[in-house]
């Protein structure tokens, strides 16, 4: 079981080939039999609840019956048709709060299609036999679409942009694409640079033109690319990591866990933490589980995961939590950070217990410390302003119409900048598709929707 | 625990279930090894004259499920390879290690009362307790006019089976070919040739599949394929019926019968005892698993018996015959409803679509407050047809309601509207 970490059998450090194997894909794919039973089982719903599920409605059941047929390339069509992205999707897609908590043999079997991994099976045959992009782009319009940042949203945008056969100009504040897929996602969810071959693959539509390290407010202005293009989509995401605002957080070995994150998915070393030191991680979500785990899997001995409330107010699902405890991580449920001491570097914190009264969570004036040597910020990321001013903003997200209009004319927002939906990648998907599709009609009229 | 002994053409056998003639039964060590499992009784793989054939490689095809099941299989092996003294020999040593189970000794021949003489009373002195007539292999044999193109010609069933009849005292059962229009026509030559019983179906003629790369029909032999015989569970029904109509009519429901096609399991077998079988083969379900379906098999049916308090095969044998009728004898009143369970229903919406696309639109789909849906049958539309029964996935979620209407029963022949047509 992937799901399980390898230990060190010897004391001390993991080998470099431990810890390799702490790193590769937590759900290896469907092997043939797997993919023809899990096939199988499929009961081809009729306006299937799974469908309703995924935010980017995917025809599931049809898709899952293309592969039982052994038509494995439709089966990918059917997918990417409804969501670029199918291949980061089908591997870091909460399923067991989307399409497989939906999947009726819960009732009945009490376990569902293996949605997931079906998914991941359709799109990796495509992309592993086909050469050739599954999509043709529709004849050029001549106009000219300004996309600005390469997470979910924007290449998704960019994509469907492209295949309407708009050109699309991208542009990244980073040096690489793919946004959290390629920075935010534990590296045994993406295994074998995924994300860049699916950007790659993206791509292959044709008629999209990348542009790296091009932050907006920095390097770009929203003014210029309005002058300079038919339309704008802004899917910046959220850039500035949340903090938590007690004092010693500038210490030494306090950092935000997507920053953890980031640096294992793009240094690939691996075996550079010490084993006897205490981790901490703060907060909730699946970001939070992502980085208390690959701590773990990197061989910390202690790993404490400190969350202000309960385990049903976390926003990772109850099966991350699972796979955390799995791994060795511990949970300290009800417990907010008071401060953080240490002599130049973090070496304990101190935490008050808390609990909800009427609704409102309070401290109890219960305190307790832990070690920590390393702590790492999992509270929430916020928009960066930069660059926005001209934009109407509302709790720290870009306002927007059902259709991914801003309140400036010709500019379009999606993906976590926007208040949409959960903060996932395939709601990122679903909102650059509904503002490709937004932006099409703008430029085009009604009758090319 | 009932007893499953049953008795066939005057040939009594610890239980019903024999291995039809076919590769599990050619040689010595298979039927002591089945024997060793609890069959009992054997078909012993089919004779023919010497030389033996020769078999091409790559024998058998398969039809699947999406998923692993192996739902029928075709085959163009031909009758046993080897020198018919080596498999004289061998049956009559397998009597002798075995002498409570059944032997019966398949042949076929050419269209020369000599040569199915000598071959009869070869196999008949081996100490087999019947011998079989394999009229109905539809592949290669049947090129050289045997096999199926003699079962599909009554005189010359009637022919070889009075040959045989006129040289052995054993029992003689003729196994016919379902590759016919009418299984009561080469059965009533049958009868009519001396034949103690029928064994049926043999297998049905099919190509199991074209392999799209070859463009050839499976099994693919370097580069060409052929026809051959469908056998397995999909054959059953069609066994079933015709074993039923040979049983129900009259000219021919005196004749014993062996039941061959599809028998996979106690209930299969239940089914056509119920339909009239005296006895049972089986084939393609011990080569899709092996010897020890044959557990399952006695057990299940024993436990059948006991719950229904039958005592012995002869207690239940034959009383779905009765009940097994023309559509003209039906009843043209009886009214039946689809009925869901709500607590059941896994919501999958597959019995609605179904009626609404294919049938009579008769089950409405509706939001319901827990956010999912509710799906009910509109008793007015609904001719109570089963399709919503059998698309269902969960067991006894959809029922068939007999609704009480007072009517008495009505075949089509009294029918008023008939009638009147017929005015």
């Amino acid at each position: 079981m992937a799901e399980h970490p390898v230990l060190s059998e010897t004391g001390g450090r993991l080998s470099g080939k431990d810890i390799a194997a702490n790193f590769d894909d937590l759900h290896p794919p469907l092997n043939a039999e797997q993919v023809s039973v899990q096939a199988s089982r499929c009961l081809f719903c009729h306006d299937a609840p799974c469908v309703t599920a995924c935010p980017t409605s995917i025809d599931i059941p049809k898709f899952i019956r293309q592969i039982a047929t052994g038509n494995e390339i439709g089966a990918a069509r059917t997918i990417l048709t409804a969501n670029i992205m199918g291949g980061t999707c089908a591997r870091a897609c909460p399923t067991e709060i989307l399409c497989e908590h939906k999947c009726v043999l819960n009732v009945g079997e009490h376990e569902p299609v293996a949605i997931g991994a079906l998914q991941r099976h359709a799109v990796d045959y495509l992309m592993a036999k086909s050469s050739a992009h599954p999509f043709a782009r529709a004849t050029d319009t001549g106009k000219t679409i300004a996309v600005i940042g390469a997470g979910p949203a924007g290449l998704a945008c960019a994509h469907a942009l492209a295949k309407n056969g708009h050109k699309v100009e991208v542009f990244e504040a980073k040096e690489k694409p793919g946004g959290l897929n390629e920075y935010g996602l534990a590296a045994y969810k993406m295994a074998d640079d995924f994300a860049a071959h699916e950007v790659d693959f993206i791509l292959g539509i044709g008629g999209i033109k990348l542009h790296y390290n091009k932050a907006l407010g920095r390097d770009i202005s929203l003014e210029d690319m309005r002058g300079r293009f038919d339309a704008v989509f802004m899917g910046i995401g959220l850039g500035a990591p949340r903090q938590l605002g007690i004092s010693g957080e500038d210490l030494n070995g306090v950092d935000d866990a997507l920053k953890f994150i980031g640096h294992i998915r793009q240094t690939g070393e691996l075996a550079t933490l010490d084993p006897s030191e205490n981790i901490v991680v703060i907060g909730g979500g699946n970001t939070a589980i992502d980085a208390a785990v690959q701590a773990k899997r990197l061989g910390a001995q202690k790993v404490t995961l400190v969350y202000r409330r309960g385990p049903a107010q976390m926003g990772s699902t109850k099966w991350e939590q699972d796979l955390a405890a799995i791994n060795g991580v511990t949970f300290v449920h009800w417990a907010k950070p008071i401060r953080i001491i240490g002599n130049g570097r973090a070496h304990t914190m101190h935490f008050e217990y808390t609990r909800l009264i009427d609704g409102k969570l309070e401290g109890t004036n219960e305190y307790f410390t832990l070690l920590a040597d390393r702590i790492y910020k999992a509270v929430g990321q916020a928009l960066v302003d930069d660059g926005l001013a001209a934009l109407k903003r509302e709790r720290g997200k870009v306002i927007v119409s059902a259709h991914g209009q801003t309140s400036l004319p010709g500019v379009f927002a999606g993906g976590d900048c926007i208040a949409s939906g959960e903060d996932l990648t395939v709601q990122a998907v679903e909102d650059g598709k509904i503002a490709a599709a937004s932006i099409h009609t703008f430029l085009m009229g009604e009758n090319h929707g | 625990m009932a007893d499953l002994g049953c008795s066939i053409a005057g040939i009594d056998s610890i239980n019903p279930f024999w291995l039809a003639s076919a590769p599990p039964t050619d040689k010595q060590y298979n039927v002591e090894r089945a024997f060793a499992a609890g069959w009992g009784g054997v078909v012993w793989k089919t004779l023919g004259t010497d030389p033996p054939v020769i078999n091409v490689t790559s024998r058998y095809g398969v039809h699947k499920d999406t998923a692993r099941g192996i739902l029928g299989l075709n085959n163009i092996e031909l009758i046993s390879d080897r020198p018919l003294g080596v498999n004289l020999r061998e049956i009559e040593a397998v009597r002798k290690t075995w002498p409570d189970r059944v032997i019966i000794g398949s042949m076929m021949a050419p269209v020369e009362e000599e040569l199915w003489k000598d071959l009869a009373v070869k196999i008949a002195n081996t100490g087999v307790h019947g011998i079989e007539l394999n009229l109905g292999c539809p592949h290669g044999m049947c090129e050289r006019g045997m096999g199926s193109a003699i079962g599909q010609v009554p005189q010359m069933v009637q022919d070889t089976t009075r040959w045989v009849r006129e040289v052995v005292d054993i029992p003689v059962f003729t196994k016919l070919t379902p590759n016919t229009t009418d299984i009561l026509l080469p059965a009533e030559a049958a009868l009519a040739g001396g034949a103690d019983a029928v064994a049926l179906i043999n297998t049905v003629n099919s190509i199991i599949g074209v392999d799209l790369d070859q463009m050839a029909p499976n099994p693919v032999l370097d580069g060409k394929g052929t026809h051959g015989g469908y056998c397995g569970s999909a054959v059953k029904p069609i066994a079933l019926h015709m074993v039923a109509e040979i049983a129900r009519n009259t000219a021919t429901s005196d004749l014993d019968i062996s039941a061959i096609g599809g028998i996979t399991n106690w209930r299969d077998a239940a089914e056509f005892i119920a339909l009239g079988a005296n006895a049972l083969q089986v084939c393609t379900a011990a080569m899709l698993y092996g010897f020890r379906i044959i557990e399952d098999m006695s057990d299940g049916l024993s436990d059948f018996m006991d719950e229904k308090s039958y005592k012995s095969i002869e207690d239940f044998r034959g009383l779905a015959i009765k009940n097994t009728v023309n559509w003209n004898d039906l009843n043209m009143n009886y009214d039946l409803k689809a009925k869901i369970d709500k607590d059941k229903c896994i919501e999958c919406g597959r019995c609605h679509i179904v009626c609404e696309d294919t049938s009579h639109q008769a089950i409405t789909m509706t939001a319901n407050e827990k956010g999912g849906r509710d799906f009910t049958v509109v008793d007015g539309e609904c001719v109570g047809c089963n399709l919503c029964l059998h698309v269902c996935p969960v067991p006894e979620c959809i029922t068939m309601v007999p609704q009480d209407n007072n009517l008495p029963y009505l075949t089509w022949p009294e029918h008023p509207k008939n009638r009147e047509a017929a005015s």
